[in-house]
């Protein structure tokens, strides 16, 4: 099967064929990462430029990393040492940053949607790594590959995303990708911050965290976005803690070898205690290392 | 027209086998690795017969030069990416390549660059069981089961029972596309 798209965009467009396709790839190149040399020639004279508008630590790393590994050359570029504080439009940025003779840009942006204009209006390809709340594909595709990894399988999980649900772009691509490929997924949040009508996406919502847990396979935990808490969309911090928090007893609800997963960046002793997050059952770090894997797979199959 | 059958291929690879063990002062350090798909089935059974012949166990390894190829932004069609699974050292031992067959030697070259991000050998040795000419690149087998000619629009395919059901080596007329 070939991947015919110019541009990853969402999860919500792709067919499970192709979401396969991309995790399959992303195998091949799990193992390239356990090699002395980690390094592959598949993209020798292609250049990849980051365009981030928004901060990032693992995403930009991560992208830069996995093009690398690929031999293509990478350019970097942020919003806040950039002629956008100029009043430069995002169009025109990425216009000129193509004149350079640039083959791909991996966006990330806080309004929804910027991913989309630039691959309407360009030629080349765009990688959407976070546009407002709306997607984060490649996170959305590592978090599939480490369940398939653990489990075998994602078909027939049961999945629990808690947290944030309104802000989180992760939760979006997540639910595509899980219901997609046939999990059953619940959220579970305070009820300001689960969105009206989510139930379309074919997912249940629940508002009390151990029946959201209650036999699951796999639980998501969504980081509190404190930077955008100004709204008083929960009370105070600690109360969230309360009852949205996981801890050692609400673990007993889970199945006895279920799985823990965060996108990061965690905020230690809020969504859950540092000792889940360190812990046994917690593959946080596995999701940081198949996240390379998983993007050159999406760079390998959008630019060969 | 099919040029070799069953029987013949497998009498084809029990005699390179023997010359292996004749010409192989180091037989403990061999190893043997196969590029996908076919090269990688021929691979496994030319182990079996060399630990057959000789006792002891013959490391095999699978090898996908995907990755590697020249090629990859001018075919039209985007080749499956298999696994590589070489799953011991080679550092030091004498890699057996193991593909199907020889024809341009470009898919042998991206083999061997892959081969040497994996570790450095202290040789590497080439077998293929039908060199059908038409080299682009300065590389020969040390092993040959047969030699065939052949003009370019034509096609030379290995069938194996494993993926396509019978055993046969085949030429087919004017198909182009293939390294």
């Amino acid at each position: 099967m070939k991947f015919e798209r110019k541009d990853l965009l969402d999860i919500q467009s792709l067919s499970v064929d192709e979401i396969n396709l991309i995790l399959d790839t992303a195998k091949s190149f799990r193992q390239v990462l356990e090699r002395p040399i980690k390094k592959v020639p598949t993209l020798r004279g292609k250049t990849i430029a980051n365009l981030f508008f928004e901060p990032s630590t693992r995403t930009k790393l991560s992208f830069e990393l996995s093009a690398k590994r690929l031999s293509a050359d990478l350019l970097n570029f942020s919003s806040s040492t950039s002629s956008v504080l100029k009043g430069e439009t995002l169009l025109d940025t990425a216009k000129n940053i193509m004149a350079m003779k640039v083959d791909a840009l991996i966006v990330r942006h806080s309004l929804p949607g910027a991913p989309h204009l630039l691959a309407t209006y360009l030629p080349i390809s765009i990688i959407n790594a976070g546009d407002g709340a709306h997607e984060h594909p490649t996170q959305g595709l590592l978090d599939l590959y480490s369940i398939r990894e653990k489990k075998g399988k994602i078909e027939g999980l049961s999945v629990a995303i808690i947290g944030d649900i309104t802000h989180s772009r992760v939760a979006r691509s997540d639910i595509w990708g899980l219901t997609k490929l046939g999990a059953k997924v619940r959220v579970c949040g305070p009820p300001t911050l689960i969105p009206v009508e989510i139930e379309k996406m074919g997912v249940e919502v629940v508002y009390n965290v151990e029946e959201a847990l209650a036999g699951c396979d796999v639980v998501i935990m969504l980081r509190i976005q404190q930077e955008r808490q100004s709204a008083s969309f929960i009370p105070t911090i600690l109360e969230y803690r309360e009852f949205f928090s996981l801890d050692e007893r609400k673990l007993k609800f889970l199945k006895p070898d279920a799985i823990i997963m965060h996108p990061g960046p965690v905020n230690r002793g809020v969504e859950l205690p540092a000792k889940l997050a360190d812990g046994r059952r917690s593959i946080i770090l596995n999701q940081v290392t198949n996240g390379i894997a998983v993007r050159m797979a999406v760079l390998y199959l959008l630019l060969t | 027209m099919k040029i070799m059958d069953k029987q013949e291929i497998e009498k084809v690879l029990f005699s390179l086998c023997k010359k292996i063990l004749k010409e192989n002062e180091d037989l403990d350090s061999l190893v043997t690795v196969g590029i996908q798909r076919r090269g990688a089935i021929l691979a496994r059974r030319i182990s079996k017969i060399i630990q057959k012949l000789k006792g002891g166990k013959i490391p095999v390894g699978t090898l996908d030069i995907t990755l590697y190829r020249d090629d990859l932004s001018r075919i039209s069609y985007q080749p499956i990416l298999r696994s590589t699974d070489i799953p011991f050292p080679i550092d030091d031992r004498c890699v057996l390549l193991v593909d199907d067959v020889l024809y341009t030697g470009r898919t042998v070259r991206a083999a061997l660059d892959a081969l040497l991000d994996i570790g450095r050998p202290r040789k590497i040795k080439l077998l293929v069981l039908i060199d059908r000419g038409h080299r682009e690149l300065p590389i020969q087998a040390d092993y040959v089961g047969r030699k065939v000619s052949t003009s370019p629009d034509q096609m030379v395919e290995l069938r194996v029972a494993e993926i396509d059901g019978e055993e046969e080596v085949i030429i087919l007329d004017g198909q182009k596309d293939e390294i």
